[in-house]
């Protein structure tokens, strides 16, 4: 699209030693998905990046208008595509505050259960992808090794190993399946014995560390100010877990800490992930021994219809802060939907992050941060 | 036992029979130049292969599997893959330049098989500064890889090249200091004598700390010095660039590849040498009876087994440890490495006048 | 802080100020004009309205609503602000040199609203080509290729 050296908008002052702006992106081999970043070098150095988004604009929030509230939640599947459960669960839990739909409790069990194995996964992948781009090309192995048998999980009670269209309003589309449960406690019990394996590996190797301690430093005030949420904001010391804050099924009875880690850098969004997979492990084996019987559907008309009004929910995805907003006129499909992600605020925070840094700092820092493209093209 | 020496004390009296002094001198010219370019392109092959195999092994998964029993064939198929590909020049690029830049290295490679000695009596040249010469002709392949980054008429290769130039300049030094260390204890450059030394033991264990030390040193400088992991930044796939052979492709791709592997089998070769016996057996200072059970393995077979360990050392680095960045890596090398290597230096100097070594 | 608390204050700042409880979280509709001032109010003392974690727009056909939703990471409470907009010249000021995480909130609701905001450091298209023609989110946007009518 663009030659190597054509500055992209003039909007940098090319400086008395010549800055070179390269492309990096959006087809790039440290994929985080189509990416494009116009990177402002003086040197080494970084002076400023611009992403540009929109390679993966699919217009969702326009498309929504003329769904229905049945149809619209399977969308939200394939803008973060990690986090596909959560997302789903954040649509269903705003049509049923609108209804007042009445969720039994084995539903919240089950969706509860599928959000922390999903939230799993998708910190294996990130583990696997980021030490991918620091050049330790192993821990992709092993900590797909993971993620396969979460995704054979899902796969047997969905069907689908990305884009499980399983959370209705009202509850889950089907029952679990009967090996369910064994499936679920014979994963925690392969993943206690390996997560001491990313221990030996990436933690404590002495070369991660000096790559990733005191890079890509992101102080409090200003990830409150840059809208960053989840494991990002959680690294700088604020306290934003919205599983703690404004509780959705059944998260108010279990027991599990928010892992805040105050250094800011990239090491410690690091800690926090990690730390994280092992509370979502602690969540569900709390959760696996007691689901309780019932209907895993509540009762719901066949078309629904939200009332007048606005209604926004917020859930935690594995990347952040996720939320719904819908305006709706009290027809079958929203006046107006709008679908907060993560990772638009997390990427606005990245080139004050990486200003200064080189350019092997700026490969820590993008994947630390756990982009997921679609998400924030929308 | 079988002994390579054997074969070529045969060859050269049969050579002398029928031939003339000069001409039996130019046939075994030949027949070495032959049997050099037949030795690089098996160890290609066979390194190449051997590299997939240990990283697919490492990352719990089984590596080429389908083409030959075992995967054996496919770094053949792969090399037919390369040849058959199209061999494009960029457009504003140095075509001499460019296009010598690949045989530069491969050169390089081919020059430094010489002096290495393969098995008893098994060397090409056994020149009295074998050790100096290595050291020197090593260098020169600084000069291939600044012409094709150079050559390439792209900013990414270029800075790729002056990155892996910086680092390999740098990194010789520690190389070299680790192997002046065992200069010092034998007192000779020449490669035939460093190994008849270790006859009672090899220096690694004969030179305790100081060689130890050294050969920690020896390992860490040269996976620095050809461009290995953790020393890859030159070219990290991951990050802007390909490094300096980004804009090569079909053979001439093929020949950089393969002087990387050679490069890795040269360095080995040589640390057996001088660390671990090269082809001396495993000896115990005088325990007579050991040592002549030992000596019934043919000398090929311990030389080729002690490089392959360390082959496969350097690979096993590869797929463990994270890339270093490029200021921390000429970092490691000039605030750390070297002035360990000077006080190793120092130590082992000390140890030899005092006779402190076995 | 108390919805009353809120209400009295804000009035005192703000006195156009409507408010609406309906909803999940106090709604308080404001001219566009006042909301420079009271962006900065609300980020101090007494609210500490520090998150901003929702800005959008919303198209009545008459006439459009900015649409932002605030929370208070020490205080934890949420409010929702919204502004009405004139259709034909939208404009109201920018609160990025407020809350940082507006830059890119703004950028996307000028490209797809049309919404001018005033005295924003870098107002240009986002996520949409820089040729693109028109503002997709309104609701009189035609684009006969591309959008299906039953």
């Amino acid at each position: 699209m663009y030659n190597q050296t054509e500055v992209i908008k003039d909007t940098t002052e090319l400086g008395p030693e010549g800055e070179l702006v390269i492309n990096m992106g959006p087809q790039h081999p440290a994929t985080h998905g189509v990416l494009h970043l116009v990177v402002t070098l003086n040197g080494e150095t970084i002076k400023k990046i611009e992403p540009h988004l929109g390679y993966i604009h699919r217009s969702i929030e326009k498309m929504c208008e003329s769904l229905t509230y049945r149809q619209f939640i399977y969308v939200t599947s394939r803008m973060d595509y990690l986090s596909s459960h959560i997302n789903n669960t954040a649509c269903a839990l705003l049509v049923e505050k609108g209804m007042q739909i009445e969720v039994p409790e084995r539903a919240q069990y089950i969706r509860v259960i599928l959000n922390e194995l999903t939230r799993i996964a998708s910190h294996e992948l990130w583990l696997g992808a980021m030490a991918m781009d620091l050049g330790a090309f192993t821990p992709f192995f092993y900590a797909f090794r993971e993620r396969e048998m979460i995704t054979d999980i899902m796969e047997d009670t969905c069907g689908a190993r990305l884009t499980m269209n399983y959370i209705v309003p009202g509850g889950v589309m089907y029952d679990i399946h009967p090996e369910f449960q064994t499936k679920v406690k014979a994963f925690i019990k392969q993943f206690k014995e390996k997560v001491t394996e990313y221990e030996d590996l990436v933690t404590n190797n002495i070369i991660f560390q000096s790559r990733t301690k005191g890079v890509g430093v992101l102080s409090r005030e200003d990830a409150i100010s840059f809208g960053c949420t989840g494991p990002v904001a959680r690294a700088s010391g604020v306290s934003c877990d919205i599983r703690k804050i404004a509780p959705y099924d059944v998260y108010n009875k279990v027991e599990f800490d928010e892992v805040i880690e105050t250094a800011g850098d990239s090491f410690a969004r690091y800690m926090v992930r990690i730390k994280e997979m092992n509370q979502s492990i602690r969540i569900i084996e709390q959760l696996i021994d007691s689901i309780p019987e019932g209907e895993f559907v509540g009762k719901t008309k066949n078309v629904l219809k939200l009332p007048k009004g606005e209604f926004y929910q917020r859930v935690e995805t594995a990347r952040g802060e996720f939320g719904v907003y819908i305006v709706s006129e009290g027809g079958t499909t929203p006046h107006r939907i709008k679908f907060r992600s993560p990772g638009f605020s997390n990427l606005s925070a990245l080139s004050h992050m990486a200003e200064g840094s080189k350019i092997g700092d700026l490969m820590a820092t993008m994947g630390t941060l756990d982009l997921v493209i679609p998400d924030i093209d929308r | 036992m079988f002994s390579l020496e054997g074969i070529t004390t045969a060859t050269q009296d049969w050579l002398l029979i029928k031939f003339n002094p000069t001409i039996a001198l130019a046939i075994e010219c030949v027949i070495v130049i032959l049997l050099s370019i037949t030795l690089f392109a098996f160890l290609g092959l066979v390194l190449v292969l051997m590299e997939r195999k240990v990283a697919a092994r490492i990352q719990i998964r089984l590596g080429p599997n389908r083409v030959g029993p075992g995967g054996i064939f496919q770094t053949a198929a792969d090399t037919l893959k390369l040849i058959m590909k199209e061999g494009l020049i960029p457009d504003n690029a140095d075509k001499f330049l460019f296009n010598l830049a690949p045989f530069v290295v491969m050169m390089v490679a081919m020059l430094l098989l010489a002096p290495i000695a393969f098995a008893k009596n098994f060397q090409i040249w056994d020149i009295n500064i074998g050790v100096l010469y290595i050291s020197a002709i090593s260098s020169l392949s600084v000069i291939g890889i600044l012409m094709a980054g150079w050559a390439s008429n792209n900013k990414y290769s270029l800075l790729g090249a002056m990155r892996s130039g910086a680092q390999i300049v740098s990194y010789e030094l520690s190389a070299g200091f680790a192997v002046l260390t065992i200069v010092v204890l034998t007192g000779s450059l020449q490669i035939s004598e460093i190994v008849a030394a270790q006859e009672n033991g090899w220096w690694l264990f004969k030179g305790h700390i100081p060689v130890i030390i050294a050969f920690v040193l020896y390992i860490i400088a040269v996976t620095a010095e050809t461009n290995r992991a953790p020393f890859d930044l030159a070219e990290a796939e991951s990050e802007l660039t390909a490094g300096f052979h980004t804009e090569y492709s079909g053979m001439k791709f093929a020949l950089f590849f393969l002087a990387e592997y050679i490069n890795i089998f040269i360095v080995c070769a040589i640390g057996a040498t001088l660390f671990l016996g090269g082809w001396m057996p495993l000896h115990i200072g005088h325990w007579e009876s050991f040592n002549h059970i030992m000596d019934y393995i043919p000398s090929s077979i311990w030389f080729m087994g002690k490089t392959f360990f360390l082959i496969f050392l350097i690979m096993w680095f590869r797929w463990t440890f994270p890339r270093l960045r490029v200021d921390q890596l000429l970092n490691l090398e000039w605030k750390y490495l070297l002035p360990i290597s000077l006080f190793n230096l120092l130590l082992v100097t000390v140890i030899a006048i005092m006779g402190w070594h076995f | 802080m108390t919805n009353e608390e809120i209400k009295e204050y804000i009035s005192s700042h703000a006195p156009s100020a409507i408010y609406d409880e309906t909803g999940e979280w106090l709604n308080i509709t404001i001219e566009a004009t006042e909301w420079k001032k009271l962006a900065a109010t609300i980020k101090e003392e007494p609210f500490q309205m520090d998150f901003l974690f929702c800005l959008t727009c919303i198209d009545w056909k008459t006439h459009l609503t900015m649409v932002y939703h605030l929370t208070s990471t020490i205080l934890r409470h949420q409010l929702v602000i919204k502004a009405n907009l004139n259709i034909d010249l939208p404009e109201i000021n920018t609160v990025s040199n407020v809350w940082r995480t507006a830059e890119f909130h703004e950028r996307e609701v000028f490209e797809m609203f049309g919404i001018q905001f005033l005295n924003h450091p870098d107002l240009r298209k986002l996520i949409l080509e820089d040729d693109f023609k028109g503002y997709p989110l309104r609701k009189d946007f035609e684009d006969p290729i591309n959008m299906i009518k039953l």
